[in-house]
């Protein structure tokens, strides 16, 4: 007796195709134990590097004496920016136009500039070497607030810039000034401010913060001198860029670079750009023959790789006097250290901070940003967000609450009086951004019923009229919209070349599948997500499909994984890959049942016949046909190539809502409820997502609250190990409730918008509205952050409000 | 310095400045714990070490001699996952997976001093190791699916 056919909710179950929270793919390996991470990586002959660092913000390089490093047994060689000139490696281009030192020349910039690297038998003798190198300098001014950097007597910061009036993005205006760009319509923007019956401004400082993945950056460089050819095994989360990087830096041509990506402990866009210590190991390779490994230490990685924000913000809103929003004006000083190194779409120097008029209908806009140097790390990266969305995201969320609280309007309702509405999608803003889809209403009364808003406004309500309550209570709520999926290469490149991604898919005769990525995950779970939509494209289960991602050598290529650009773009490419293969296999399967392929309905794995249930082809069936005996005139195999370049961004959003309670007498506060709502789209992998939201919001939690990188007026950072700077553990995190709707876009091929970074752009503000809201009826309308227990007790104490 | 690590007797001469974690991962190709602070703070590095948790990026390899060294890859008997790491993949426990050795060894001898903590317990008792991509929400889950697992009688 034949075992009954399943039915197609059966085999649809069987595939665990999208919308199943299938367990990882991945894990496997990490529990036992078996990831192959950067620093896990070991070769045969092996050497360490090590980095000599600057111990001062400022200075001229008088001398280095490297004879007592390299007379200490088991040392290499010791390198300067003297050895790496003939080669002309001692400056690179950075990913946003400017240059960056690789190792100091003639002057350092930043405290813990790489000046010098040692390269030896193991990492201890490799420490001792750094320790043994003398080096003499001469101490220059040292400017760290971007102001000042623009004042007319200020040093000049980058003498290598000297006299150039021209940046890459534009005039230069000053010596220290990189670029300003701006964006929105200034005449229309200054008359709704004219014609304005109400106006509020605030300014406001987004303070540097360093995304502090757990693993630290590091590489291990292997260059071939017989066959010309270099691997390194890098954190990247953009293998490809490197490798077209170190191409055009080295000479060495592009398919004979290898770059490998192999687990990554964490990105969170500190592993995007390309830091002196991946060129030094490289050239240290080809220098010596032999491969280098370099794995930076914890107090190196937050001290001088990619910090994030550093945004000081001036906002001006003008509405009528019932609160419809008329008009949005932004000043933005952006402090980017001493090199413009962070990664951002080359034709647009701020990133994608002109997202800053958020959810709402502001029919005039105008953003100015002006980018600066100072005697700090390289900074400016998009930290878990899509280029400066997470500082746009802030600036409006505390505009809109300043303005309610100068109206004396409910922050929901002013909220609901702006939102672009359900039947305006796809809307354009002020800012030239197409959203493609939303529906902000429905989310907002969502999240107010599931909290029962009214009733927290009550029980503040009595808090307040209550002299002797220990405690403030703030409740802040947030609703923002992220822009994702950069990009179109229409408007976005990196270096020249388009924000595209790639996916190759090969369907096996036995009808299993192999899919290679451009992107790289860093824990985002692509082996599972990536695999359950080919599952539900064509019908393969998700158990049989492998995906590989992260070595260009055998990878298609692609400009990786940050800004939420993994389900957006790559999610597109493996769908529109998988549809080419959906295609042929029609064709096979029509040849097969002999019929026209018009003649054939697709249900969860098979090609039937119209009206005759008895008669289908499976697609493992059709697999096997398409090796053994594909239709005549039909070219064997089933696989496809899919280059997915998006028409637009995505625009996924979500409506956040926490409650505070401060206490009076230690200025600590207790996240008593947090209520994050995301609409991402069509949702994979519920689970992934989920996981996904509780980092970001722990990670928006950490900034808001505690995150702090202090310099004294030295240029010294005063917080580079964990000790200081504030990574949440188990018992500061709060308990996160998360929730969602579902609103496809309407221009992705499965209707998946992203959604990793949303829980981060989306809960800093969040908080901040909370605290301030415990201030607001003694008159505050904004704070700072970090809030921490210091900061916020120094809040009560000037409110008369410290018990 | 003679050591039993994972049940198998190691017979090394060390340099006296050789950190544990250096010990293992370079001497022994034990690359299961990480390095991700070396400064005590992060837990990446966590073993266990004769029935007690260790940072071992603090301490010296020397420390060991004569000791038992447990390590993430001998949680697993024959084959078969230990409840904890069995709870880290059922409830979704990791992303990256680069804290997640230190996390499973600190659940593994937490759950021995505590076989039935309340979610508080939890937070405070595995405090020492850190995550960044998480938020721990689903370590106290899977923490949680383990010590029940745990308590389960086992099978004849
Ligand atoms: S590496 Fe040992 S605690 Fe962080
Ligand atoms: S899973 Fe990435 S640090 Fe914990």
């Amino acid at each position: 007796m034949n075992a009954p056919v399943p039915n197609a909710e059966a085999r649809e179950l069987a595939l665990a195709g999208m919308g199943a929270s299938r367990l990882r793919k991945e894990d496997a390996r990490f529990i036992q134990g078996k990831g192959n991470y950067v620093d896990d990586i070991k070769m045969a002959g092996m050497l360490h590097m090590d980095i000599v660092r600057s111990p001062i913000a400022h200075g001229r390089i008088v001398k280095i004496n490297k004879e007592a490093a390299l007379a200490i047994p088991g040392v290499h060689a010791v390198l300067t920016a003297d050895d790496l000139k003939p080669l002309k490696l001692h400056w690179m281009p950075t990913l946003a136009g400017d240059v960056a030192a690789v190792l100091a020349d003639q002057k350092v910039h930043f405290q813990m500039q790489e000046v010098a690297i040692v390269i030896a038998d193991d990492r201890y003798i490799a420490a001792d070497a750094v320790e043994a190198v003398e080096v003499e300098y001469e101490e220059l001014p040292v400017v760290l607030d971007p102001y000042a950097a623009l004042a007319p007597d200020a040093p000049v910061l980058r003498e290598d810039l000297a006299g150039k009036t021209e940046g890459a993005h534009g005039k230069r205006e000053h010596h220290n000034h990189i670029f300003t760009w701006d964006a929105g319509d200034k005449s229309a923007a200054d008359a709704a401010f004219d014609n304005a019956e109400v106006k509020v401004s605030q300014h406001m400082h987004y303070p540097r913060v360093h995304p502090c993945p757990l693993e630290t950056c590091g590489c291990v460089a292997s260059f071939d001198p017989i066959k010309g050819e270099l691997t390194t095994f890098i954190t990247s989360q953009a293998p490809h860029v490197v490798r077209t990087v170190v191409s055009m830096l080295s000479g060495i041509p592009e398919s004979k670079v290898r770059i490998v990506s192999p687990d990554i402990g964490g990105g969170f866009g500190n592993k995007v750009g390309i830091y002196p210590g991946y060129v030094c190991a490289i050239v240290a390779s080809i220098v010596l023959g032999r491969p280098v490994k370099w794995v930076e230490d914890r107090i190196e990685n937050i001290s001088s790789t990619a910090f994030a924000r550093d945004y000081h913000m001036d906002g001006e809103i003008a509405a009528t006097a019932d609160g419809k929003i008329t008009g949005l004006r932004v000043n933005v000083v952006a402090d980017h250290g001493a090199f413009d190194a962070c990664a951002d779409p080359t034709k647009f120097p701020a990133g994608l901070f002109h997202i800053c008029s958020g959810s709402y209908d502001i029919p005039a806009a105008y953003a100015s940003v002006k980018g600066v140097y100072t005697n700090k790390a390289p900074g400016g990266v998009a930290y878990r967000c899509s280029f400066r969305v997470t500082e746009a995201v802030y600036l409006v969320e505390r505009m809109v609450d300043v303005l309610a609280q100068k109206l004396g309007m409910d922050k929901a309702e002013i909220r609901e009086k702006n939102f672009i509405k359900k039947e305006q999608f796809p809307y354009t803003s002020a800012f030239g951004f197409e959203y493609d889809s939303g529906d902000y209403h429905t989310a907002l009364k969502k999240v107010l019923d599931a909290v029962d808003y009214p009733a927290l406004r009550a029980e503040q309500a009595a808090k307040r009229a209550d002299p002797n309550s220990p405690t403030l209570m703030g409740i802040g709520l947030v609703t923002f919209t992220e822009v994702v999926g950069a990009g179109p290469s229409k408007i976005c490149d990196i270096l020249g070349v388009g924000m595209f991604d790639s996916c190759e898919i090969r369907i096996h005769p036995t009808g299993s599948a192999l899919a290679r990525m451009g992107t790289i995950t860093q824990g985002q779970g692509h082996q599972t997500t990536y695999a359950q939509i080919i599952a539900t494209e064509l019908g393969i289960p998700s158990e049989v499909i492998q995906v590989e991602e992260g070595d260009t050598s055998t990878a298609p290529y692609g400009l990786g994984t940050y800004g939420s650009r993994s389900t957006p773009v790559a999610g597109a490419a493996i769908a529109m890959a998988a549809r080419k293969i959906h295609a042929k296999a029609r064709k096979i399967a029509a040849h097969m049942l002999e019929v026209n392929e018009n003649d054939l309905d697709w249900e969860v794995d098979r090609f039937k016949v119209k009206g005759d249930d008895s008669k289908f082809k499976t697609m493992t069936e059709v697999a096997w046909q398409a090796y053994h005996q594909a239709p005549p005139g039909m070219e064997p195999g089933l696989e496809a190539v899919h280059y997915y370049d998006p028409p637009n961004f995505t625009f996924p959003f979500g409506i956040y809502l926490c409650v505070v309670d401060i206490d009076r007498g230690t200025g600590e506060t207790k996240i008593r409820r947090f209520y994050a709502l995301d609409d991402c789209g069509t949702r994979i992998n519920p689970m992934i997502i989920e996981g996904q939201i509780h980092g970001g919001l722990t990670e928006g939690f950490a900034v808001a609250m505690g995150q702090q990188m202090p310099f004294d007026a030295q240029g010294n950072l005063l917080g580079n190990t964990l000790m200081d700077y504030f990574l949440p553990t188990f018992v500061e995190t709060p308990h996160w409730e998360t929730d969602h709707t579902v609103t496809p876009s309407p221009h992705h091929p499965i209707g998946a918008k992203g959604v990793a970074e949303s829980p981060h752009v989306g809960s800093i503000p969040t908080f901040t509205s909370a605290m301030v809201d415990a201030f607001a009826h003694l008159g505050m309308t904004h704070m700072d952050m970090p809030h921490n227990a210091f900061r916020v007790w120094k809040q009560l104490k000037a409110h008369g409000m410290n018990l | 310095m003679t050591v039993n690590v994972n049940g198998k007797a190691e017979e090394k001469a060390v340099e006296p400045r050789t950190l544990l974690i250096h010990f293992l991962r370079e001497e022994l190709n034990l690359t299961g714990a990480h390095i991700g602070c070396e400064t005590s703070h992060c837990g990446a590095c966590t073993v266990d070490i004769d029935g007690q948790s260790v940072k071992s990026c603090t301490h010296l390899a020397v420390q060991c001699d004569g000791g038992e060294v447990l390590t993430v890859e001998g949680l697993a008997n024959k084959g078969v996952l230990h409840a904890v790491q069995e709870g880290f993949y059922k409830e979704h426990g990791l992303q990256c997976g680069f804290c997640t050795p230190g996390m499973l060894m600190r659940a593994y001898r937490f759950l021995q001093e505590n076989p039935n903590p309340s979610e508080e317990e939890i937070r405070h008792g595995m405090a020492g190791n850190l995550c960044r991509c998480t938020g721990y929400q689903n370590i106290v889950k899977a923490v949680q699916y383990a010590a029940k697992k745990l308590q389960e009688p086992v099978a004849a």
